[in-house]
């Protein structure tokens, strides 16, 4: 979770592989909402996503999941291990245990412990936006963020 | 029109395969079906509510249920489509006559194309559960297809 305390909470359901997700968390920036964000890769439309959800995921067991995701969402088309290695290299981790991390049973099971969540809660697209009573699949579009500025 | 409720038979239909078969009533016996009908092939959703159907089609198949997609495109843009989602899903093509599958289940939408809609049988061919989103834009999550079996006890 990240942003301002107070602020309107927002959790998104995303794919790092996806564009939409892509254009959404930049928008959210914008807005200063409190996000959290919860993975859910598409193995069959987009198939890094669920390394790079594992590779962010590994960055946050060493206290640099945003930067990491960020990261990610800003180059989606640099997806391939190497890529992954070069932004945790960049952010100043420990490689081998970010690799041994992402490797990880652990990582696993969290990132489909997010997904199942989604499945359970409806999620059949990405993005897919809560906030505060306020659902929004797919594409974001303009009456979204109308909804979203509103406290 | 809406769509087929639970309790009622299974109407008389026939579905196209990509391998050149038909594929009708007769083939929901002895199973668990959901028929997952879906408006267009590459309509623009980033993450198609198959692929994610795929991601848990494991379980699904835990509980002894199969899916096929249903839309009215051709067997060949179907399979195009389901190459391009990389799923395992098979596809059953209501194009000639266009969408007379879909409206014997209740499911046509007035434009001419299938609605959102799931269609959920048993081994005797009767109507186990169904659903059909509001509007075509609303993508049904897995969930349902879980309560619904859930629900029938399957």
């Amino acid at each position: 979770m990240r942003g301002p305390e107070g602020a309107r909470a927002v959790i998104v359901y995303g794919d790092y592989e996806c564009p939409f997700c892509a254009a959404l968390e930049a928008r959210l920036h914008e807005l200063e909402l409190r996000v959290t964000f919860r993975h859910f890769p598409v193995r069959a439309s987009h198939p890094r996503a669920q390394a790079a959800a594992l590779a962010a995921e590994a960055a946050g067991r060493q206290g640099a999941f945003w930067p990491f995701h960020d990261a990610l969402f800003a180059d989606q088309g640099r997806l391939e291990d190497p890529h992954l290695w070069a932004r945790a290299e960049v952010l100043g981790l420990d490689l081998a245990r970010f690799d041994a991390d992402r490797r990880s049973d652990a990582v696993a099971a969290r990132v489909r412990e997010d997904f199942r969540g989604g499945i359970r809660a409806g999620v059949a697209t990405t993005p897919t936006l809560f906030s505060e009573g306020l659902t929004h699949a797919g594409r974001p579009v303009p009456a979204l963020w109308e909804a979203l500025r509103q406290a | 029109m809406a769509p087929i409720e639970a309790g009622q038979p299974a109407p008389g239909f026939s579905l196209a395969t990509y391998e050149g078969n038909r594929f009708t009533r007769e083939d929901l016996l002895g199973k668990i079906t959901v028929l997952v009908f879906y408006p267009f092939a590459f309509s623009p959703v980033c993450t198609d509510q198959l692929a994610i159907y795929q991601e848990v089609l494991e379980d699904f198949e835990a509980r002894g249920a199969t899916l096929y997609g249903v839309s009215c495109d051709a067997t060949w843009s179907q399979q195009a489509f389901r190459e391009k989602l990389g799923i395992a899903i098979g596809q059953l093509s209501d194009f000639e006559p266009k969408g007379a599958t879909c409206r014997a289940f209740g499911v046509l939408h007035p434009g001419g194309f299938p609605q959102r809609a799931l269609v959920m049988t048993g081994p005797d061919a009767v109507v186990l559960w169904s659903h059909q989103a509001e509007n075509p834009s609303d993508l049904p999550g897995a969930n349902l297809i879980f309560d619904a079996l859930d629900a029938a006890q399957v």
